[in-house]
């Protein structure tokens, strides 16, 4: 441990957590091994906070200031909420798998009958058996994040998806993790999906809580490799208790002729990070990545993502939307990199921030790092308040001034929601956002 | 009692008085043209009405069948039965014009307390006024007024006038920016929605439109007042010799 480190609280706090937890962690020799390098690489920034450039806007020694420990394993009464709020926001037709407080749920989830080239475990299982073949890719992420090093070093659980070569899923599959601890705790899941070549599959995400849970913490990442000729749709929904925190990351590889749809949704949680690293790895691929921000009261957003054009010929669309009530704050990081050799690179990010108080607060990031000459590259970035003219039009015509404000504000975040190419995904973005306003009031 | 009064009316807009003691009253079924020119307040008098916010009203009162209209939100007074067809309607990019014709349909008949229209009924209205009014139904499908031309922009407000039927409707120069062809449709829409229970005034720069839509009664308004009133037969005298003889009377 250095010595910086030993003199801060909080990092003091975590290495003892780590210590505590670690002999429970699953996994033993080159897993116990790479756990302890993640957790030396955190332990040398600790929290990252505002002089690092990255986390400017998210100082996380502020916002954050402890990392709580290990959440126990949810008891009966624990799962029975957490039952009720899956119920509650149950999506029809997906196989569902589901997280409690950090832990696979067997009961709550649908593991039976497995289509044909789809093999899912739990990643507790994964790194018990300590699966050499896996080793490699559950560590994809490197060390460099001091957040996603954390997690490598202290996952508990989570999912490990695999669909074979040539194999569609026509059954979305919804990960959701449920916070059901009444005490503060933590929760460091980690899920992995990889999809062969000529595969598809269509991914949901879904962060709630459980009646009672509320100041919790979620560290969770999600590596995703798509394969050849693969196609990944993907929605994320944060609907977080609005004490919780949630520092989430993606780290995405695409092969050749890829294709992957990426929706996000922040409307819960206190504090949450959302960081996306997506690599092209192949040439022909394409990307879209929006996101939208529902925020108000104190919440903290911040979305920060960086796609990596490191081979020629490929497609990135960013269309962001952050809407920002009370004293809310929202951030949006954006860095697109073409590597000298990436020509005729096509990458575009357009991100709007709608203001609806004085003290709303919204940091849009943009940075394009170019380094080929044969490219297409632009981003734009805006922030305002409602237009009064379209605000009285509408109130003109009957509304009030919050059902006003509601249209126009669908119609500002209706443009990252459209780009959802799946229908039934779409309208699951679309209600998520109705509930965010319904619950405006 | 009168459908709508405006008694003795001042209004400022940023430390400048705009209207100064303004009064009209109108009946039920009647038409009443506002003739002035630029800056003589007559967009003011609408956008006052409507509840526009900007506005601060010094003195006078506003009645809407004998109620306190200056005291009810925009929306209040819509679902009242105030209509404002607005010059320069706005374009809402990403509403979709049928999902904001529901949704003001609806918003005005829960404030009144009728039950909301079932989405066949809906349509089925809408359609036949679009039909109506020479409305293509891809237009509907479109935001609100995104890329609609001047006169599409204007039936798609009588659309709306057709469709809550108002009590009284403001036509905020409907005729600015319309060729003859766009004006005669659009003068043929609010024509069909006279009635003995509806008023409506017309609020005009130019004789033109009352050629289409022939009014009751004509006021001239000049340096915020109303200094003239009579017959439709002020209109044509208005015509042949212009409002200066009015610059002086105000």
């Amino acid at each position: 441990m250095n010595v910086a480190l030993a003199k801060n609280e909080t990092g003091r706090a975590l290495s003892d957590s780590f210590a505590i937890a670690r002999d429970r962690l699953p996994g033993t020799g080159k897993i116990a091994a790479a756990r302890g390098a993640a957790f030396d690489a955190h332990a040398q920034t600790g929290l990252p906070h505002r002089r690092i450039e990255d986390w400017k806007y998210t100082d996380l020694r502020a916002l954050m200031r402890e990392v709580l420990p290990l959440a126990p394993a949810p008891d009966a009464k624990e799962l029975t909420q957490a039952a009720t709020a899956l119920k509650l926001q149950a999506i029809e037709g997906v196989r569902r798998l589901v997280l409690v407080d950090g832990m696979f749920a067997p009961k709550l989830s649908d593991l039976d009958s497995l289509e044909k080239g789809l093999a899912i475990r739990t990643l507790r299982e994964a790194l018990e058996a300590g699966d050499a073949a896996l080793h490699d890719g559950l560590f994809t992420p490197d060390n460099a994040n001091p957040m996603v090093a954390l997690n490598s070093a202290m996952m508990t659980d989570g999912v490990v998806i695999d669909v074979a070569d040539g194999v569609v899923l026509t059954q979305p599959i919804q990960i959701v993790h449920i916070a059901s601890a009444p005490t503060p705790a933590a929760m460091f899941t980690r899920s992995l999906l990889r999809l062969g070549k000529d595969a598809g599959a269509t991914l949901v995400e879904s962060y709630i809580a459980a009646e009672g849970a509320k100041a919790y913490q979620v560290h969770d990442s999600l590596i995703l490799s798509i394969g050849n000729n693969s196609r990944l749709d993907h929605v994320r929904l944060n609907e977080d208790g609005r004490e919780a925190f949630n520092i989430s990351s993606a780290v995405v590889t695409l092969g050749a002729h890829a294709h992957f749809n990426t929706f996000g949704m922040m409307a819960g949680a206190g504090v949450s990070r959302y960081q996306a690293t997506i690599a092209f790895a192949g040439e022909g691929s394409r990307v879209e990545t929006n996101g939208v921000n529902l925020l108000n009261g104190k919440q903290h957003a911040d979305t920060t993502l960086f796609m990596d054009h490191a081979v020629p010929n490929c497609a990135s669309r960013e269309i962001f939307r952050a809407v920002v009530d009370d004293r809310a704050h929202s951030v949006f990081q954006g860095r697109i990199i073409v590597q000298p050799h990436a020509q005729k690179t096509d990458a575009k990010m357009m991100t709007r921030a709608l203001l609806l108080s004085d003290e709303a607060e919204a940091d849009n990031k943009p940075e394009l790092e170019i380094f080929a000459d044969d490219v297409t590259c632009g981003h734009g970035a805006t922030t305002g308040a409602l237009d009064e003219s379209l605000l009285f039009y509408l109130r003109a015509r009957g509304l009030s001034e919050k059902e006003a404000q509601a249209l126009l504000i669908q119609a500002f975040v209706g443009e990252a929601i459209e780009s959802i190419v799946n229908d039934d995904l779409r309208e699951l973005a679309i209600t998520a956002a109705q509930r965010w306003l319904e619950a405006r009031g | 009692m009168s459908l709508l009064e405006v008694k003795n009316l001042q209004v400022r807009v940023e430390e400048r008085e705009i209207l100064h003691g303004l009064s009209l009253t109108v009946n039920p079924g009647e038409v009443h043209a506002i003739m002035g020119p630029n800056g003589s307040g007559k967009s003011t008098l609408s956008h006052v009405i409507a509840g526009k916010p900007g506005y601060e009203v010094t003195g006078g009162e506003i009645l809407f069948r004998g109620e306190d209209l200056l005291e009810m939100s925009p929306n209040e007074r819509a679902a009242k039965g105030v209509f404002l067809a607005f010059q320069y309607p706005v374009e809402i990019p990403g509403v979709a014009t049928m999902n904001f014709l529901r949704t003001a349909l609806n918003a005005q008949r829960k404030a009144r307390g009728e039950s909301e229209f079932s989405t066949p009924d809906f349509l089925k209205k809408v359609r036949e006024v679009a039909a109506r009014l020479n409305i293509p139904q891809e237009m509907l499908r479109r935001g609100v007024n995104v890329g609609f031309s001047g006169g599409e922009k204007k039936r798609n407000e009588i659309l709306q006038m057709a469709l809550f039927e108002p009590a009284v409707c403001i036509l905020d120069e409907m005729d600015s920016g319309l060729d003859i062809d766009a004006l005669r449709v659009a003068a043929d829409g609010v024509n069909a929605l006279r009635s003995p229970d509806r008023a409506m005034v017309v609020i005009t720069h130019y004789q033109r439109l009352l050629n289409y839509i022939v009014p009751d009664f004509v006021h001239v308004m000049s340096k915020g007042r109303v200094v003239k009133s009579g017959g439709k037969e002020l209109a044509l005298e208005l015509e042949a010799s212009g409002y200066a003889q009015f610059e002086d009377a105000a």
